[in-house]
């Protein structure tokens, strides 16, 4: 009995052309990429040691000139593009060495999360008598406020780079854990992963084979808001002076310092208040792009 | 407007109706051409299968294309003379409702879960009348009344979810016709339910535009529907209209090809003669129960669900036992605990003589090589990430099987289910139903099973494709000398294809035994309930066509 094998190829648009058509994805990336440009490229982009404190030109407004002696005793002409805080250091300098702190900050924090995430969610999903155990914690986990918790996790550690992303890791796990558990336990009801547990497929491969490829979309976007979510965090705890220490430039270091002179100087918090809201804009933007063209609900079958 | 309306005209009147697909579609339009009318107090149904365009021209009528995906490319439609394919949609929405409605396959989705189903009937008098509320609200008690519903005084406060699935399909059909509309389309509206409540939503359509002398445009892929209720035929294919008649021309003496292709399709309910199998017994079903328990952790009362109990079947080699039953009987659950998918609580479950239903995981891997099942979705039983070929080896390699051995078997298997070895590169999405059940059936075989479990495998496929596929399980049954459980709800696929049949119901068979017997005379009330349900159990189809050589 043969039968005509006659389908055609459906033509099936690449993911990578639905985003690039996406105009949210095209704006978000680009506006991302100018930030990770400016953090990589920040010593080239004309600005001084970001930590250099010089008494004589203490709190001049943006677009201030100055001459300086640098170390060899030359004379240098300097302009403060965004002008200089109370310690007359530069915030042009300052903001884009900021860039770096979020930009890592962000990154680690939503890959951390996203790997410890998706391990607890599959047992969670996969092992039934622990779900509930694990569950409850998260539960509980996610009843106390991020900040709170944040707060709490910092004070155990040392201040530092790595408290800091442990202590925005731990409330965000949580929200990874229910969106993997969820998805794990849709997908366990397919008849194809059934299908493969017929044919004897051991339970760590039928995971990582079935169960695995379907977290990944979701996964991606969700990362995505754990970054932007964690680069205001960090720059909340570094505004509460309980973050990374100061004389580390970061977005909220800078704005802290600003902070007691705002209403004569509002630069110190304007600029890099500018670059918080725009990268946390583009990861947005990405986020949200990212979602439309990868969200299994919004595909078309076939 | 009223007096515009020509009362000789026929109801519904579709003349060279067509519809563009998008840019980009495997055809340039969804129906082309399409003519044919509905006339007053008249049952027209339009038969296709997957594809063939005929839910697109109820839509087209309905004036509820999908805005951006199908237009009205050309031709006219006419309700009671008038034409009404231009009309603006502020003018469509007065008409729809009041002159024509319309009634969904799933009743479930089709009532808004949160609001009362007199809210949801009334809707309709709050639109379209000035009707007070207490006025209203008379009229949605008479209409409930009349389509059937039990209690309407009290059932009009009731919310969807307290219904079953025929009173649902009976709201919505007291939705459509509480304005008495000149014209009702039925879209599928019996297709999601079971063959019982079928046959009572069948009676209820033809009683109400008896009644009323509505012109019903019903659409269905299901013929015995069809020999039921139609009083004249429009078969469509590839959004064309094939061949129009009456109910007796088309099933018995349809002229065009399709039309006599479709109509062999239709499984005959009366079984062939079939020799009693005296193989070996490869699978032995011994008093299986499944029970749930849920609650009674803070409330104390603890509610227990015995979704199969005290089943009992065998399945000798080379045999074809099925289960027969309707929509919560358990024939899956029973399905599943042979398949291991589950666990069951009581009794045993013999794979040629050893006990696995309570084996665990690591003990029953042996046994799984066993035992292969094809499920009935044929759109989800593939994981739509890896190519079939990946999918059909998966388990020759979870058991030790090189991988270009079992690619080369896996080639054997696909010429042998009517497929292109080639095509194991494939997506499953490149595939039709009928080719990815094929598919599904070839990877069930590359285990080398002793035993297959088919759960509804031919359901979801259309007529002339089910055909094929259950030609396909009968071959490699006979081939591999296969015992195949066979799970359906349909009784026509039951009488073709099983040696024996247990019919359950609640969880219990109720009667069992050779086909022959059980449809020549079946003993058990429910039984003979589900052949009395059976659409076109008096016809016989294509009683005159040409016997095949």
């Amino acid at each position: 009995m043969a039968i005509a094998d006659a389908t055609p190829l459906r033509p099936r648009t690449s993911t990578l052309r639905q985003l690039a058509r996406s105009s949210s994805v095209v704006i978000g990336g680009l506006l991302v990429a100018a930030m990770v440009a400016v953090a990589a490229l920040a010593p080239w982009l004309g600005t001084r040691n970001p930590g250099e404190v010089n008494p004589s030109v203490r709190n001049k407004l943006p677009g201030f000139e100055a001459t300086i002696r640098d170390d060899d005793g030359n004379k240098v002409p300097v302009s403060y593009r965004f002008g200089t805080d109370s310690l007359g250091r530069d915030i042009y300098s300052r903001v884009l060495y900021g860039a770096r702190v979020s930009l890592i900050v962000g990154l680690t924090v939503s890959v951390i999360s996203l790997a410890v995430g998706l391990l607890i969610g599959l047992i969670a999903g996969y092992v039934r008598w622990l779900d509930g155990i694990i569950m409850r914690f998260m539960d509980g986990l996610m009843a106390i406020p991020a900040i709170l918790l944040a707060i709490g996790v910092v004070s155990i550690f040392r201040a530092g780079l790595f408290a800091v992303i442990v202590a925005i890791v731990v409330p965000e796990v949580p929200r990874v854990v229910r969106l993997v558990r969820s998805i794990v336990l849709s997908i366990r009801e397919e008849p194809y992963v059934e299908s493969a547990i017929t044919v004897g497929t051991p339970t760590p491969l039928l995971i990582v084979r079935h169960v695995l490829p379907n977290t990944i979309a979701p996964l991606i976007v969700q990362g995505t808001f754990i970054c932007a979510a964690a680069i205001l965090i960090e720059a909340i705890l570094s505004f509460l002076g309980i973050g990374i220490p100061p004389e580390i430039p970061t977005w909220g270091n800078i704005m802290a310092e600003g902070r007691t002179l705002f209403r004569v100087f509002p630069h110190n918090i304007l600029y890099p208040g500018i670059f918080l809201a725009i990268t946390v804009l583009g990861v947005n933007m990405l986020g949200d792009g990212l979602r439309d063209v990868l969200d299994p609900k919004m595909e078309r079958r076939g | 407007m009223e007096n515009t309306v020509r009362t000789d005209a026929p109801v519904l009147a579709l003349e060279n109706v067509s519809v563009a697909l998008p840019k980009g579609g495997d055809r340039t339009n969804a129906i082309t051409d399409v003519s044919f009318e509905v006339g007053r107090g008249e049952i027209v149904c339009v038969v296709g299968e997957s594809g063939s365009g005929k839910s697109v021209s109820a839509q087209a009528v309905m004036g509820l294309l999908p805005k951006g995906q199908l237009a009205l490319t050309g031709g006219t439609i006419r309700l009671e003379g008038r034409e009404i394919s231009g009309l603006p949609q502020a003018e469509l929405r007065r008409l729809r409702g009041q002159r024509m409605s319309m009634i969904f396959q799933e009743p479930m989705t089709a009532l808004n879960p949160v609001e009362r189903v007199g809210t949801q009937i009334g809707e309709v008098l709050e639109i379209h009348t000035r009707l007070s509320p207490a006025e209203r609200r008379q009229k949605v008690l008479d209409i409930m009344a009349a389509v059937h519903l039990p209690d309407p005084a009290s059932m009009i406060d009731a919310f969807p979810h307290q219904l079953s699935g025929g009173q649902r399909q009976r709201v919505m059909i007291a939705a459509a016709l509480v304005l008495d509309p000149v014209l009702l389309i039925a879209d599928e509206p019996t297709t999601a339910l079971d063959v019982t409540t079928q046959a009572q939503i069948l009676k209820l359509i033809a009683e109400m535009q008896a009644r009323r002398g509505t012109g019903v445009l019903f659409i269905t892929h299901d013929f015995g529907v069809v020999a039921e209720i139609a009083h004249r035929v429009v078969v469509m294919q590839h959004g064309r209209v094939v061949e129009t008649g009456t109910r007796d021309e088309i099933i018995s003496r349809p002229r065009e090809a399709y039309t006599q292709m479709l109509i062999r399709s239709v499984p005959s309910l009366e079984p062939p003669a079939r020799a009693p199998k005296i193989s070996a017994v490869t699978l032995e079903i011994d008093k299986l129960s499944k029970t749930y328990v849920s609650g009674g952790f803070l409330s104390g009362k603890r509610r227990v669900v015995k979704a199969a109990d005290n089943v009992s079947i065998d399945v000798r080699r080379g045999e074809t036992v099925g289960i027969v039953g309707e929509s919560g009987s358990g024939k899956t659950t029973v399905a599943r605990c042979v398949a291991r998918l589950i666990e069951p609580s009581e009794g045993a479950v013999r794979i040629d003589g050893t006990d696995v239903a309570h084996l665990r995981e690591r003990q029953l891997r042996p046994y799984r090589k066993h035992v292969q099942i094809v499920f009935q979705d044929p759109y989800r039983s593939l994981n739509p990430r890896r190519t079939v070929g990946a999918s059909i080896i998966e388990g020759p390699v979870n058991f030790g099987e090189t991988t270009a051995a079992a690619t080369k078997r896996a080639r054997e298997l696909m010429q042998l289910v009517g497929l292109q070895p080639d095509a194991l590169d494939r997506y499953p999405h490149q595939f039709s139903g009928g080719q990815r059940q094929r598919i599904a059936i070839a990877r069930a075989l590359a285990m080398e099973p002793t035993l297959l479990i088919a759960d509804e495998a031919v359901s979801a496929l259309d007529v002339s494709v089910q055909a094929q596929v259950l030609q396909l399980l009968d071959d490699v049954r006979e081939r591999f000398d296969l015992a195949v459980l066979f799970i359906t709800h349909d009784l026509r696929v039951a009488a073709q294809i099983c040696d024996r049949i247990a019919v359950m119901q609640n969880g219990v068979v109720v009667e069992a035994g050779p086909t022959t017997e059980i449809f020549a005379a079946p003993s058990h009330p429910y039984t003979r309930a589900l052949f009395a349900a059976a659409p076109g159990r008096d016809v016989h189809f294509g009683a005159g066509l040409a016997v095949e050589a």
